[in-house]
């Protein structure tokens, strides 16, 4: 793009603008920015004129007003006396909860799979390899679909579980030890109970819960200890040769203080029971937000398979030879040697799988699941007829939602790649 | 020599080499390798032969039952019951029987089945010589006149319309021949000048005076009689042939030296990429006639396939970009060494090796695209996921089918995809130049 040639000795003239490549970069950046500006000047022109016809001028006042509906599943407290912009609040939790669970599933089933993919044994390959393909090759929402259908017409009424007084027996029996039950309308799981409540603390946001509080806190010390226990293992291990038995030591710190604390709480699960024509006493999760979850998850599991595959062999044969050489076991050569190089690889499309799923989650309309765009874009967008001030406002939060989540793995992203220097 | 003769026996040819043990050949030792070389993949082995038992066991009849003649889900059940005993479970493929123009056509007129046909048919032929480098290259003149064809015949109406916006292209390329020798910047400046210009002056006038003097026309068919596999087709690749232009001039931006153009660029492709493809439909759908001066109202195949080639432009550009990225450093400097201006050393050095790094992300990106025109359902379009099966089951005689439907869409989405994606393994070996 640079030129040798003189500087020409003469004064300035207009055709420089365009043949010396001194300005012209110059030139095309101004009448790029006249011409953007421009077409945003006519668009906003355009929204403000048809707007004011339609008699309504853009005003985010609505969210302040009652919202008048019912939301099935809320993680927060809410009624149709709430406001919009509670209800979008509501979504917003909603939309987050799901990707969350969508994603932690996603990964595990993921790596599970993608791990198998590689493994020598024939069938079990081969058997990944049509389920990586099935789910790769068709749209998300038929997964949803199918997994919303399967909910809702295989499985039993939650009254098929009635005992018969005659014969002593039910129609369908419950899973895992009597704890979990999946009916045509919800599924019945246990719920966690405290005998010896700390209690709430009630904020206008939220009630957040001491007991799961007071757990969080000790779990994040008991990680903390232990952190600093393996720190000392590995000092120990550089200056002696010889590493410290530690993993019942990390097992003592990490479950000891948290079963004591349980115990302390009285924390026990309550299982779900048939009480007339349905189950309460336990959780009831809507097959809505199961259908959306198991979609999500076994979908983006087939892409994370792949890039788990892909990040592994991308790991060339000689560095297990060479680990194997060292005398490195295969379980220590997969752990100290494949996999923080592999890890290396497969951050980032993983971190793009993330975003996927996370905005994949707005399919949530499709069975029914309040998300943010159940909410805000739906049922406040049709009530209040805001098209604009709505969609504009979820558009922001969901860019808002990617960019944090980018950021947040791109730290990490940063812990595991090569430190070059 | 003697002494040999006393000796009691001596073998004087070879014997045959003994077969291998049994576990060590054939099957077995395959078997062995393959499936039962350690206890953990033992175990493994026995669970996948669980899984492939269990869903043979359970698919297999209910596949074997299927029907196809029938007028209705209950009469499949009839005859399910009839032929295999009462409680026997089987599918109802009548459904897609009696139903599959619907699936494949949606709402379109059924006297006029033959223009998307035909249209699917030239597409192929338009698609062939940009597929396969083999075939002759004066097929790529009918590739590109082949959008123009298809959307006069798939919405039907005047030909010259359609006809004046290509003489507007035929003008604006002139212009840019005659001019592109001063400038290349010139060049495009007149062609989009001559082009905007022909369209807002002339085409008016000439259409009407050729409309009345050779009035060719078709019947024309509404966007909302779209629906089905001719809409995910339309939309999916309308959207693939305008993003992949788009895409490359948004990589190209994102890697600009100039600051302005590399802002808006990053802005565009990390707006579009942080919100999900429904809010943009709904943009589609609900935002894009406030945007518009009042009173304009277009088509809303043309509004969701608009934001649809945004969307997939985004990401294709940071699929090139990466293989902007890729390119060797000396590959940018002997283009400036050997005195090639941008343009040309992107249509030359750059581009075409960047291109190549590109094509798995670029096709996974189109498969994400086809997959992605089903969510045209929440805009109110008959997508053939959701929308078409809906409206046959708002059918009393097909309530309460749903796995025919879900199998036959997954299967036809399958073999589009996975056809995509094999065609992109076998470009990349062709064109991979390396020597390995």
């Amino acid at each position: 793009m640079t030129s040798a040639s003189d500087a020409p000795d003469h004064g300035f003239r207009l055709s420089q603008l365009i043949y010396d490549t001194r300005y012209r970069s110059l030139t095309i950046q101004v009448v790029t920015l006249i011409l953007v500006m421009s077409a945003f000047w006519w668009l906003v022109n355009n929204t403000i004129t048809n707007l004011t016809a339609l008699g309504k001028p853009i005003n985010f006042g609505f969210l302040w007003n009652r919202s008048g509906y019912d939301i099935a599943q809320y993680l927060i407290p809410y009624s149709n006396d709430s406001t919009h912009a509670r209800a979008a609040l509501v979504g917003l939790i909603n939309t987050l909860w799901v990707s969350t669970l969508g994603c932690l599933t996603a990964t595990v089933l993921g790596v599970f799979v993608g791990v198998l993919r590689l493994s020598h044994n024939w069938l079990v390959a081969r058997l990944m390899t049509i389920y990586v393909e099935t789910f790769r090759n068709i749209p998300v929402l038929l997964w949803i679909l199918v997994a919303m259908a399967v909910l809702t017409e295989i499985t039993p009424s939650p009254n098929a579980y009635k005992v018969n007084p005659t014969t002593g027996e039910a129609a369908n029996s419950m899973l895992l030890f009597d704890s979990v039950a999946f009916t045509n309308r919800y599924t019945a799981i246990p719920a966690a109970q405290f005998d010896r409540s700390l209690g709430v603390i009630d904020t206008p946001l939220a009630p957040i819960s001491l007991n799961f509080l007071a757990i969080a806190v000790v779990l994040g010390a008991s990680i903390w200890v232990n952190r600093k226990l393996l720190a000392r293992a590995a000092k120990v291990q550089d200056e002696t040769g010889k590493r410290p038995v530690t993993w019942w030591k990390s097992l003592a710190i990490l479950a000891g203080p948290l079963v004591v604390l349980l115990v302390a709480l009285g924390f026990h699960l309550v299982e779900p029971e048939l009480k007339g024509f349905n189950f309460t006493g336990g959780t009831n999760v809507s097959n809505s937000f199961v259908a959306l979850w198991a979609g999500l998850s076994l979908y983006t599991a087939a892409f994370i398979a792949e890039i788990v595959r892909a990040g592994i062999m991308a790991i060339s044969k000689g560095q297990t030879e060479a680990a194997f050489a060292l005398g490195l076991r295969p379980g220590r050569t997969m752990r100290l040697v494949v996999l923080p190089q592999a890890l290396r690889v497969i951050v980032p499309p993983l971190i793009s799988q993330y975003l996927n799923l996370t905005k994949n989650s707005s399919l949530a309309i499709a069975v029914g699941y309040m998300d943010l765009r159940g909410t805000l874009g739906g049922i406040t967008l049709n009530q209040t007829g805001r098209e604009l001030e709505a969609i504009l406002l979820m558009m922001l939060i969901y860019l808002a939602l990617s960019l944090s989540i980018s950021g947040l793995m791109n730290i990490f992203n940063a812990s595991v790649k090569l430190k070059e220097r | 020599m003697t002494a040999s003769s006393q000796r009691p026996f001596v073998r004087t040819n070879m014997l045959a080499p003994e077969p291998p043990p049994t576990a060590q050949t054939g099957l077995v030792k395959w078997l062995r390798e393959n499936m039962f070389s350690s206890w953990l993949n033992t175990l493994l082995t026995l669970a996948g032969m669980f899984i492939v038992y269990y869903a043979v066991t359970h698919f297999y009849p209910w596949f074997r039952h299927g029907v196809w003649n029938a007028a209705s889900l209950a009469e499949c059940r009839q005859i399910i019951a009839a032929e295999f005993g009462e409680g026997a479970t089987g599918a109802c493929w009548a459904v897609i029987r009696d139903r599959w123009t619907q699936y494949i056509f949606g709402f379109y007129p059924a006297d006029l089945f033959w223009r998307p046909v035909l249209t699917f048919v030239l597409m192929l032929v338009a698609v062939a010589p940009i597929l396969f480098q083999a075939l002759p290259r004066q097929m790529l003149w009918f590739s590109i006149i082949f959008p123009l064809v298809a959307i006069w015949l798939l919405w039907g109406g005047s030909v010259w319309p359609v006809a004046m916006v290509a003489v507007g292209f035929g003008l604006g390329f002139l212009a840019m021949r005659l001019l592109a020798p001063i400038g290349v910047m010139l060049g495009v400046a007149a062609a989009a000048l001559t082009a905007v210009l022909f369209w807002m002056f002339l085409t008016g006038p000439i259409d009407d005076a050729l409309s009345k003097v050779v009035p060719i026309a078709l019947e024309p068919v509404e966007s909302r009689n779209f629906g089905g596999f001719l809409l995910a087709i339309t939309l999916g690749a309308g959207g693939i042939a305008m993003s992949l232009p788009l895409g490359i001039i948004l990589a190209l931006g994102r890697q600009s030296d100039m600051f302005l153009i590399k802002a808006f660029s990053v802005g565009f492709i990390e707006f579009i990429r942080g919100v999900p493809l429904i809010t943009l439909l709904f943009v589609a759908s609900l935002l894009l006639n406030y945007f518009l001066p009042p009173g304009t109202n277009f088509d809303i195949i043309l509004r969701v396939m608009i934001l649809v080639t945004l969307f997939s432009a985004a990401y294709i550009a940071e699929v090139i970009r990466g293989g902007l990225a890729a390119l060797p450093r000396g590959q940018y400097e002997a283009a400036d060494a050997l005195g090639l201006d941008y343009w040309k050393a992107q249509r030359f050095i750059i581009l075409p090796q960047a291109l190549k790094i590109s094509i798995p992300g670029i096709v996974s990106t189109f498969i994400g695209m086809f997959k992605d025109t089903t969510l045209v359902t929440f805009v109110g379009l008959f997508d053939p996921l959701k929308s078409i099966p809906d409206s046959i089951r708002a059918d009393f005689a097909w309530k309460g089918t749903y796995w025919e439907h879900f199998l036959f869409v997954g299967a036809i989405f399958f073999i589009f995809n996975f056809s995509m994606s094999r065609y992109a393994m076998y470009l990349e070996r062709k064109l991979k130049r390396d020597h390995r």
